[in-house]
């Protein structure tokens, strides 16, 4: 990147000068982005909300987690983690199964219709929620009577076209002799995909449970349509109807809300910092080459 | 596309009579799939434009109504006497026009910073994605912290302090939105434009150099328009979310206020065709919406592409 500095006598205290400037924008960004971060738990740290400029730099001795008591006895965490948990991981093994079955056949099994199905699993990453919505709301609350179910928070997400993508271009770089001599050997195609394609394959499987993974575990709207119920509520829903109809019933409601949000928030952003080239490298290269 | 590169012929008999049960195999591996999509996306998008020509209330379970075909009805009533869908679309209008700029221009000078071989990219590129991974509510939590009257913006701001506050500011309220959902999704489009910068040829900038060309000379003349395919998708992908707006204004200004102010097709769709029951009317909102996007979709599509 810097070598052809040299061929260039002109502009090389400009561009000197923009990395420094580039530079200088990058920090502010960062600032930007993590800023908001660090103020959350900070005031989830606070027994009382300061919101001056000193407030966003207390005393370490004066935090408490007093606020995460609060949240826990008007939300409780552990219920609505495990539901939270529970719906995700549903989700998961769901999308996983149908992903994992489907990337293999789009990409190493041969048959009628192949390059059809392929069209019509990337229009399905057009079709907007919205549309969706109304009809699945009638269908699966109302017709299906799942409202309140983990299964009627599921269900909807088990369609995972970017899952399924992230198999076939991992599956495609299997070379295909390999699987023909283990078909000589009279090994069937579950057989296949079970000992020979999923054991090559953890780094697409790790990268699909992780891009999975934030979808529900992060989802609102849909769960909550789904569920009236507290008891079998997710965390962010559990969350936002704390938030909504909070008002004056805590001496300190800002700070049982950011509390919430912290516990809300670590575990995604805990498994991102964790994985990140897994989550980076799929996201990107996956809407490039639509 | 993919398929076995082997020279046919030479693959043995053996094989061959295999081919035929990798057929077989090839349906019943994607049969999950296509069922899944088959129930909860293709049965559901003709149902909604089903629903949108009756009057389709529910009631509660067991009790039987009537819902009779109405026709167009729904989309008269929507297209012409609806103000309230009026006001939601000027408000997702608001939001785009503040959101899709601001995303396309920070996240292409983000880009192409991080691009340029300077210390702590890893560290950078982690920051700025991580409210990408966050949740919405979390994430709304903290702003409905910083921007309420009392918050650490307005002591920062003192008197310079919107009157009424941010949040419940008629012509504030969705600029905050906008801004906070630009924050939210940037990470993302800053990572997928340092993908398209690697397809930027060198050779351009070097022969830029020669030229006599300074830094923003070559940012404008070869950085932004090597980079207007991904423009394109950003433009679209960030339009679509947001004329998918929902959970901000439903928490962060207490279900679209002030007055409505940042009352969203979403948030209205949901209104009217859960809360009110009037599942048909819903449905043509989400209709409407769907088809007003796709148009929106394809013009900046068409401007964007059309110059080169």
């Amino acid at each position: 990147m810097s070598a052809p500095a040299k061929s260039s006598r002109s502009s090389g205290a400009g561009r000197k000068l923009g990395r420094e400037l580039g530079f200088l924008l990058l920090c502010l960004g960062a600032l930007a982005f993590i800023f908001p971060f660090y103020y959350m738990v900070v005031g989830a740290l606070q027994p009382e909300p300061d919101t001056g400029i000193s407030g966003a730099f207390p005393n370490p001795g004066e935090l408490s987690l007093a606020n995460f008591q609060n949240i826990n006895e008007r939300v409780p965490l552990l219920r609505a983690l495990f539901n939270s948990a529970v719906y995700t991981g549903g989700v998961l093994l769901g999308t996983l199964t149908i992903g994992i079955l489907a990337g293999y056949a789009l990409s190493q099994l041969r048959w009628r219709g192949r390059t059809l199905v392929l069209n019509v699993v990337i229009l399905t990453l057009i079709v907007p929620f919205q549309l969706l919505m109304i009809p699945l709301y009638v269908m699966i609350v109302r017709g299906w009577g799942l409202g309140d179910s983990y299964l009627g928070m599921i269900l909807p997400f088990l369609v995972n076209s970017t899952a399924v993508f992230v198999f076939r271009q991992f599956f495609m770089q299997i070379p295909s002799d390999m699987l023909d001599a283990a078909r000589v050997d009279g090994a069937g195609e579950l057989r296949i995909l079970t000992r020979i394609v999923l054991p090559l394959s953890k780094p697409a499987i790790l990268t699909a449970a992780l891009i999975t993974f934030i979808g529900p575990w992060n989802e609102f709207l849909w769960p909550f349509l789904v569920t009236k119920d507290s008891a079998l509520q997710p965390l962010a829903v559990a969350l936002a109807n704390y938030i909504s109809t909070v008002a004056a019933s805590t001496a300190n409601p800002f700070g049982a809300i950011l509390a919430g949000a912290v516990v809300l928030a670590i575990p995604a952003v805990g498994l991102f910092i964790l994985f990140q080239r897994h989550f980076v490298e799929s996201e990107a290269s996956v809407s490039l080459k639509e | 596309m993919g398929a076995p590169r082997a020279n046919r012929s030479r693959v043995p008999a053996l094989l061959r009579g295999r081919r035929s049960a990798a057929q077989v195999a090839g349906y019943l591996f994607i049969l999950p799939y296509l069922v899944f999509l088959g129930l909860f996306i293709a049965y559901p998008l003709a149902f909604a434009v089903w629903m949108s020509f009756y009057d389709y209330f529910f009631a509660a379970p067991g009790a039987n109504v009537e819902r009779p075909f109405i026709g167009l009805e729904n989309y008269r009533n929507l297209l012409l006497q609806d103000e309230t869908f009026r006001t939601t679309l000027g408000n997702i209008l608001v939001f785009i026009a503040v959101n899709v700029p601001l995303t396309v221009a920070l996240a292409i000078v983000l880009a192409t910073a991080l691009n340029a071989n300077v210390p702590g990219r890893a560290f950078f590129r982690t920051s700025y994605y991580v409210p990408y991974v966050t949740a919405s509510v979390a994430v709304i939590a903290v702003w409905g912290y910083l921007f309420f009257s009392g918050g650490l913006v307005n002591r920062i701001l003192g008197d310079l302090a919107p009157e009424p506050s941010w949040l419940i500011n008629k012509t504030w309220a969705m600029i905050v939105i906008a801004l906070l959902v630009t924050w939210k999704q940037l990470g993302y489009y800053v990572l997928l434009y340092l993908a398209a910068l690697q397809n930027v040829p060198r050779q351009l900038y070097e022969a830029a150099e020669v030229d006599g060309a300074g830094i923003l000379g070559k940012f404008w003349h070869i950085t932004v328009p090597g980079l207007r395919p991904a423009t394109v998708l950003v433009v679209i992908l960030s339009t679509i979310i947001g004329a998918n707006l929902f959970t901000e204004p439903y928490l962060l200004t207490n279900g679209g206020g002030p007055q409505d102010q940042t009352l969203s097709p979403v948030l209205y769709m949901y209104r009217q065709g859960i809360v009110q029951a009037d599942a048909g009317y819903g449905a043509a909102i989400g209709v409407t919406l769907s088809l007003a996007v796709l148009a929106i979709a394809a013009v900046q599509r068409y401007l964007l592409e059309r110059e080169r």
